[in-house]
């Protein structure tokens, strides 16, 4: 999505994403609460008949060739831009598989991913778009994904890491990998080279720069959290620099004590640097935070590389850099990040067995990849076989960080259990955005709760 | 004519019928209202996820309502914020709904004029209601920071955005109210009226002591009306934040944790078993009132 160009542009982005995804289905569910109860308890009865068919294999990775028919495909690329690139991606297939044809159903991407359960116990289509990470996990030993590991013999040019994140907890892949984003601190390099910033390299220097930024009239960090999600990041990325990235993983994991010293210390972190974050940051999208770094209103935002979303293909894109949130403890490094990877799965019992598999093996391939990141260049490929002269400055940038990285982690509602992450974090974090003083009981209180959802 | 003596005297077809026209709306209610409210109680014991049978779900017992009165920070604002919504609703939207079904009632010039515009929002849903608003409140772009020169995020700052809701769904509501009482009051008997002037009432002794008194069948329609508006708050706020930050409600605690990703579908009940007695408080006076009416 662009900035606005016109009034009527600026109107419709005014619409928030809840309205836009706020559906019949959204609605029956939301509006009566009682109901939603009805839903599920359909959705439920008929899952486990479904179930017993996820092993089987439609024979070896060869028989895919003779896959003929229609294959659905779920997508929840609804915005312009991705949504024409999966178009561009299913023609390609199309026309290298003579015989199969692919019926995409694209849903608001809110929607899509509130309804997942309900979806995938209802009658799904035959692939679905979804991300890596504990979700994906989760669907697979729930019976809800189709196994894919025949898909994954021979594929060629995703490595072992991709090959690790798409695995389910049986050693059985149900992912395949299409691109992915990393999480930085993104800066306008134009800015910077006008007021002299430099990059910061430790947390000090972030301070320093911070506060200097102040006195230019800047806001150091652009900031936004009105949906929720966006501050998973900060607190990922400050987590990850004190505690590093194995206690992320177990964190997550729902294994180490929140309200433990470790956890208090990425709080308390995090609150010294409220004050170089933008101020009223619980009713600004993100989209808004990133358009007051295209206005050079603010020198820095930490998000996903999608920032780039908000800036003008072009020299606007090109004057978009990044770096790595700085180090905090020498001990722990700064070489853990945030990548989170998007990618397609199969359900449990597809229509089309053989046509899904063959689709599926498409995503994963080079010639796909390649014309998905040339029609949204705010992500790159996860194939390494991919063509990256056409790649932005940018993408450049991203595949070069990626590969430096020692651990790339998810993102934190990928991370962790969806029920914890949405009901218990984003209340928290918002809380203590609101008031970052009362460290110790809101770990306590997110303990607690921790302990209720992990535990039952 | 005869007197009715009972179902004896009906024909057989007709005993059919009746029986019909019992039985269908009664199994509709049941299947619609009574079952979805009792399994939703009953979820609320367990720790059903929405995925798979409901007989994998663990019986819990008390825990999820132990846990959203213990250790769920949004519930107690949420209940306070749902009390508050009651009490604007009653006390700023009901009298000044009231007000302008008086004023309109005194058949001034245009009087139709004004009852389309206060009546306008009421056609229209709170979704919508919330989003014309945005318009008004927008931090950066909206009208009022543009009038007054001020920077207030009226639906962010969780001091203010609470009221700003208020203030857009009592826009709405008033309309409603207004219709209300402006039918209520058309079908006051004129010759009440006119015995009081000519007793030498003035307009507010009228009000008071005579039309408010006969109107009291439209008091308890209010009553219940706003009753229901205050706990159905939802689309509004939903719009706003998805009911976060400032502007937590029941309802929008129910959803959260039911619909979407989460799936706490016990949880979630628990939440919502705590609305079905909130609201079976306010439907029991509402009966009681409608029966000692009728006896």
């Amino acid at each position: 999505m662009p900035r606005p160009a016109t009034f009527e542009e600026y109107l419709a982005s005014l619409v928030p994403p809840s309205v836009r995804g706020l559906d019949r289905r959204t609605l029956l569910t939301g509006g009566v609460a009682l109901s939603a109860l009805t839903l599920a308890g359909c959705g439920g009865s008929d899952s486990t008949t479904t179930t017993g068919s996820t092993g089987t294999a439609s024979g070896s990775g060869g028989s895919t060739a003779a896959a003929t028919g229609e294959v659905t495909l779920g997508s929840n690329q609804s915005d312009a831009v991705p949504k024409a690139a999966i178009q561009g991606v299913m023609d390609a297939f199309q026309k290298a598989n003579s015989g199969l044809t692919v019926k995409v159903n694209t849903v608001d991407h809110n929607t899509f991913q509130e309804n997942i359960n309900n979806y995938l116990q209802g009658s799904p289509d035959d692939v679905f778009m979804w991300f890596a990470g504990y979700r994906m996990r989760f669907f697979a030993s729930q019976g809800l994904a189709g196994d894919i590991s025949d898909v994954w013999t021979g594929m060629q040019g995703l490595n072992d890491a991709l090959k690790k994140s798409s695995t389910g907890d049986d050693g059985k892949q149900y992912f395949m990998p299409s691109t992915y984003y990393p999480w930085a601190l993104f800066y306008r390099k134009s800015l910077w080279k006008e007021k002299g910033y430099e990059i910061p390299k430790t947390l000090d220097d972030l301070k320093t720069l911070g506060a200097k930024m102040k006195t230019d009239g800047l806001a150091p960090i652009a900031f936004g959290d009105k949906d929720g999600w966006p501050a998973m990041g900060t607190f990922d990325a400050i987590n990850m620099r004190v505690n590093g990235y194995d206690f992320h993983v177990n964190l997550m994991a729902g294994k180490e004590d929140w309200a433990g010293d470790k956890v208090k210390k990425t709080f308390d972190t995090w609150k010294g640097l409220l004050e170089i974050h933008q101020p009223d940051s619980l009713g600004r999208t993100w989209q808004e935070a990133a358009q007051s770094l295209q206005q050079k209103k603010s020198g820095m935002y930490l998000l996903g590389m999608f920032v780039a979303q908000q800036f003008e293909k072009g020299a606007e894109q090109d004057d978009l850099d990044f770096f790595t949130f700085p180090e905090i403890d020498s001990a722990i490094g700064a070489d853990a990040i945030e990548a989170p990877i998007d990618g397609y799965m199969m359900s449990a019992s597809p229509k089309n067995e053989a046509g899904a598999k063959a689709l599926l093996k498409f995503t994963g391939s080079a010639e796909a990849q390649g014309l998905a990141v040339k029609s949204d260049p705010s992500v790159i490929a996860t194939n390494s076989e991919v063509d990256t002269a056409g790649y932005t400055a940018l993408q450049k940038k991203a595949v070069e960080f990626v590969a430096s990285a020692k651990s790339i982690a998810q993102f934190m509602d990928r991370d962790t259990r969806p029920d914890f992450a949405s009901t218990v974090m984003i209340p928290a974090i918002q809380e203590f955005i609101k008031n970052p003083n009362d460290i110790d009981g809101l770990t306590k209180n997110i303990q607690a709760q921790k302990v209720s959802i992990f535990g039952s | 004519m005869a007197r009715y003596k009972g179902i004896n005297q009906l024909s057989g077809v007709d005993r059919i019928i009746v029986a019909l026209m019992i039985i269908i709306p009664t199994i509709l209610v049941v299947w619609l209202v009574w079952l979805p409210a009792i399994g939703s109680v009953l979820l609320s014991f367990t720790n059903w996820n929405g995925i798979g049978p409901i007989g994998d779900a663990k019986w819990m017992g008390m825990k999820n309502y132990h846990d959203v009165v213990t250790i769920y920070p949004p519930f107690w604002p949420a209940v306070r914020h749902n009390l508050i919504w009651l009490a604007v609703t009653f006390l700023v939207a009901t009298p000044l709904g009231m007000f302008l079904a008086v004023l309109l009632d005194k058949e001034m010039r245009a009087s139709r004029v004004y009852q389309t515009a206060f009546y306008l929002p009421v056609v229209l849903s709170l979704a919508l209601v919330g989003f014309i608003w945005q318009l008004i409140y927008s931090r950066d772009q909206g009208l009022i920071n543009g009038l007054t020169g001020a920077t207030i995020d009226w639906y962010g700052d969780p001091k203010y955005n609470l009221w700003s809701a208020l203030v857009a769904a009592c826009w709405r509501h008033t309309g409603y109210i207004m219709l209300l009482y402006l039918a209520g009051l058309k079908g006051v008997d004129v010759s009440l009226r006119e015995a009081a002037r000519v007793d030498g009432a003035s307009e507010k002794q009228t009000f008071f002591k005579i039309v408010f008194p006969v109107l009291a069948p439209i008091n308890i329609i209010v009553l219940v009306v706003s009753v229901i508006e205050a706990l159905r708050a939802f689309d509004l706020v939903w719009v706003i934040n998805k009911g976060r930050n400032g502007l937590e409600l029941i309802a929008t605690l129910v959803t959260q944790n039911i619909v979407g990703e989460a799936s706490r579908i016990g949880f979630g009940s628990a939440l919502a078993t705590f609305m079905l007695l909130i609201s079976s408080v306010f439907i029991v006076i509402y009966l009681r009132i409608v029966m000692k009416e009728q006896r």
